[in-house]
């Protein structure tokens, strides 16, 4: 019997012109009634390919039904079985090239809207005061987890529904990792969805220290030996923003991305009753391409500037989430591909940025990445007035932890290195997963490393005995 | 929380403030740094780690107010606490990993300047608990900005304090001593550590550079999170680039580029400026803006 043809309910947003200037959520979501109708397109397969595609596995087609129930309730405790940050995963997840990505609907029209989906029951959840708990009882095993972030909210979170009791440590003075420092409000709320999210975990069990820097304040060995944990779980996270190594660089004006959304993010730079620093630049070029790209130059927009993101390669090989790339779009992110900067050009007499030199570039044979190659085109350098450049080319691993720990092997590129089933790194007892493992990548990603962190870690201390 | 234990002002501009922060002074070394910020809409601001006792769990920072941020943190009083304060961040003074075989055949000369005499205090008296006694210039504008006189004669060999203008013992720069004591009072030093404002530390490495003096400065640039995160406190050494804050603070004084260094000080003046004019004005409620209804 052939399906009728019925396509996505549209998610509300504000108006581009209108949230150019604000730091207010973009999308606005489902109501009730949208949430429920799009829910009715589950074709509730068999085999549904998008838990496949899912890092967390979600049961999805199980909770889908539960909302088209108006079941709202029943639905948030089948995603939080497999996910402890529903309300973040719905907002930041590229879904396109995961679970909505597989859906088969997508033969017939399009894909189901998952992600708006997860997001509406954990918002629901949220206004209805209704948070995940833990354990019943303690099972008297204590496990460090080391960072906020999503892999280690992950981690604890699993441990603490398995009975562990969990202590988080957090370099910064704020619980959330990249959910806090990284990703701009517009995005991702902070009060009302991330720190929502983190008292969930905390009402689990999960007891959440800050100011805690591992590695400085203690190390992995006194956590273990003099602090009682049996356990240690590495979420630390990206680590050093990377630059490119061109003249002028460390001009004033160049700024890395996460120094840029720190100060934006975490320190709420673009509020008044904050004190934070931020430059409000005129006219500003980001160079890279990613998501955390398109935040620094959606952020730089809201806060005043004409902004010129730079990129290597061409619209189709941007790294980031397509929804995000499309925001910026409309928001009036000018993209200008296929060029890379060689040269910071500098006011010598203040120190400050005045403009940046431009090659153009074209795309040659794939490289080990799959992706066509960058090719500069010689002669033809041009220049581009700017008062501001935002760096946004990646990070490398912060040796904070590596460097203080021994035995705990790092690879070539001095990411810690950890077995991807259960984390399980080169030192007993301690796991490890995330950006500290891969390298610079997605929040749904490393929380997929914090789930197997937590089950090799739960299976490494009841083998203990 | 932590909590305000102490509070004591050194010298017309320069305060000093005991915290109860255990965990810090449990594991601190000479050289380290801390960042300290009042409350939820405060800056995070980095300040080196002036002393510790590990028993009583405090830790001594000293500062001299000049934003926002440090003129918020001299509100502050004994029985207040402050949001955060984390550390130790940074690497400890190279000294600290020496043989003490070897520092012991070394002869060592600080220069402090300014507030830069609280960071120079614990390695010196590091030093002196290790059974060294280094050599200490301390310079100061005028008499009222000196400091730590007395703690600091009690753990170094010779003490040379001189102004700018005379008011206390000698009249002169920290250079005019270090030039005087190798050229005409025959000393011979194998390390000069020397830490204070970057244009006296700039002078400083020249001087030293001319008698072959290696040079150890701590730099204090820009930062946001300590923790390598950021990279606003970057800085040119030799032919790379350094993070202040997981690199440093010290670093070979020769090798800086103090030009790019300074002006990256200057990053964010304007910003700073029309935030503490609100902020003053925002204190006595009459700025003369012309705004006020």
């Amino acid at each position: 019997m052939a399906i009728e043809k019925k396509p996505r309910v549209p998610v509300r947003e504000q108006a581009p012109e209108v949230r150019a200037h604000n730091f207010d959520e973009v999308c606005l979501g489902y109501n009730e009634e949208e949430a429920v109708a799009e829910a009715s397109r589950c074709l509730n397969c068999k085999n549904p390919l998008c838990v496949q595609g899912c890092p967390v596995n979600i049961a999805i087609p199980r909770f889908i039904e539960q909302v088209k129930e108006r079941h709202f309730e029943e639905a948030y405790h089948i995603i939080t079985e497999s996910s402890a940050l529903p309300a973040v995963c719905g907002r930041v997840c590229p879904q396109e090239s995961q679970c909505e990505g597989k859906c088969i609907r997508a033969r017939i029209d399009e894909p189901i809207a998952i992600g708006k989906l997860e997001r509406f029951v954990a918002d629901w959840a949220k206004e209805n005061h209704i948070r995940p708990t833990g354990a019943e009882k303690t099972n008297g095993h204590k496990v460090a987890v080391i960072g906020s972030g999503p892999a280690g909210l992950t981690c604890a979170g699993d441990l603490a529904k398995l009975g562990y009791e969990v202590t988080i440590f957090e370099a910064l003075h704020k619980a959330g990792g990249v959910l806090s420092y990284g990703i701009p409000e517009f995005r991702l709320p902070k009060d009302r969805i991330v720190a929502e999210e983190v008292k969930n975990v905390e009402s689990m069990g999960v007891k959440i220290v800050t100011d805690f820097i591992v590695g400085k304040s203690m190390t992995i060995d006194e956590l273990m030996e003099e602090e009682g944990f049996e356990a240690v779980f590495i979420g630390s996270g990206a680590g050093l923003p990377m630059f490119m190594g061109i003249p002028g660089e460390n001009a004033n004006g160049v700024f890395s991305a996460n120094e840029y959304l720190t100060r934006n993010n975490l320190m709420k730079a673009y509020r008044d009753d904050y004190d934070t620093p931020i430059y409000k630049a005129k006219k500003v070029v980001i160079v890279g391409g990613g998501n955390v790209a398109m935040d620094a130059a959606r952020t730089a927009l809201r806060l005043g500037a004409e902004v010129h993101l730079v990129y290597r390669r061409s619209l189709e090989e941007l790294p980031a989430r397509k929804e995000e790339v499309h925001h910026a779009m409309e928001e009036g992110i000018i993209f200008d591909v296929l060029c890379n900067p060689t040269e910071i050009l500098v006011d010598e007499e203040t120190g400050w940025v005045k403009g940046v030199r431009l090659i153009r570039m074209e795309l040659g044979e794939p490289d080990a990445s799959g992706r066509r190659r960058p090719v500069p085109v010689e002669g033809s350098e041009f220049e581009v007035e700017c008062d501001a450049v935002i760096m946004s080319l990646g990070t490398s691993p912060n040796p904070l932890i590596s460097s203080t720990t021994a035995g705990l092997d790092i690879n070539k590129k001095k990411c810690i290195v950890a077995e991807e089933a259960t984390g399980e790194t080169s030192k007993t007892g301690v796991y490890a997963g995330g950006d500290a493992v891969t390298g610079a990548a997605t929040v749904i990603l490393a929380m997929g490393a914090g789930k197997a962190g937590a089950r090799g870690i739960d299976e490494y201390i009841r083998s203990k005995g | 929380m932590y909590k305000i234990t102490k509070k004591e002002q050194l010298s017309a501009v320069v305060w000093l403030m005991e915290l109860d922060a255990p965990q810090v002074a449990a594991h601190c070394e000479p050289g380290q740094f801390v960042i300290v910020r009042t409350s939820e809409e405060g800056e995070r601001v980095p300040l080196t780690i002036c002393d510790y006792n590990r028993e009583t769990g405090s830790l001594t920072i000293v500062f001299q107010p000049l934003g926002v941020a440090t003129e918020k943190l001299l509100e502050y009083g004994v029985g207040d606490e402050l949001a955060d304060v984390v550390g130790p961040l940074g690497l400890a003074s190279e000294l600290v990993d020496e043989d003490p075989e070897v520092l012991k055949n070394m002869k060592i000369l600080f220069v402090a300047g300014g507030v830069g005499t609280a960071p120079v205090y614990p390695q010196v008296k590091w030093l002196h608990e290790h059974g060294v006694d280094a050599d200490v210039i301390i310079g100061a504008r005028n008499k009222d900005l000196l400091f730590f006189e007395n703690e600091m004669r009690a753990v170094a060999g010779n003490l040379y304090i001189t102004t700018d203008d005379g008011s206390y013992v000698r009249k002169g720069l920290v250079t005019d001593v270090i030039t005087d004591l190798i050229e005409n009072q025959g000393k011979k030093y194998d390390r000069c550590i020397c830490i204070g404002p970057m244009i006296m530390m700039k002078f400083c490495t020249l001087t030293t550079k001319k008698y072959d003096l290696p040079t150890i400065v701590s730099m204090n640039p820009i930062m946001v999170d300590g923790t390598g995160m950021c990279g606003a406190c970057r800085l040119t050494v030799g032919d790379e680039i350094k993070f202040a804050c997981v690199d440093g603070p010290e670093f070979d004084g020769h090798k800086i580029n103090w030009a790019e260094a300074m002006k990256r000080m200057q990053m964010y003046k304007t910003e700073e400026g029309r935030a503490k004019l609100a902020y003053e004005e925002g204190k006595t409620h009459h700025g003369g803006c012309g705004h006020c209804h």
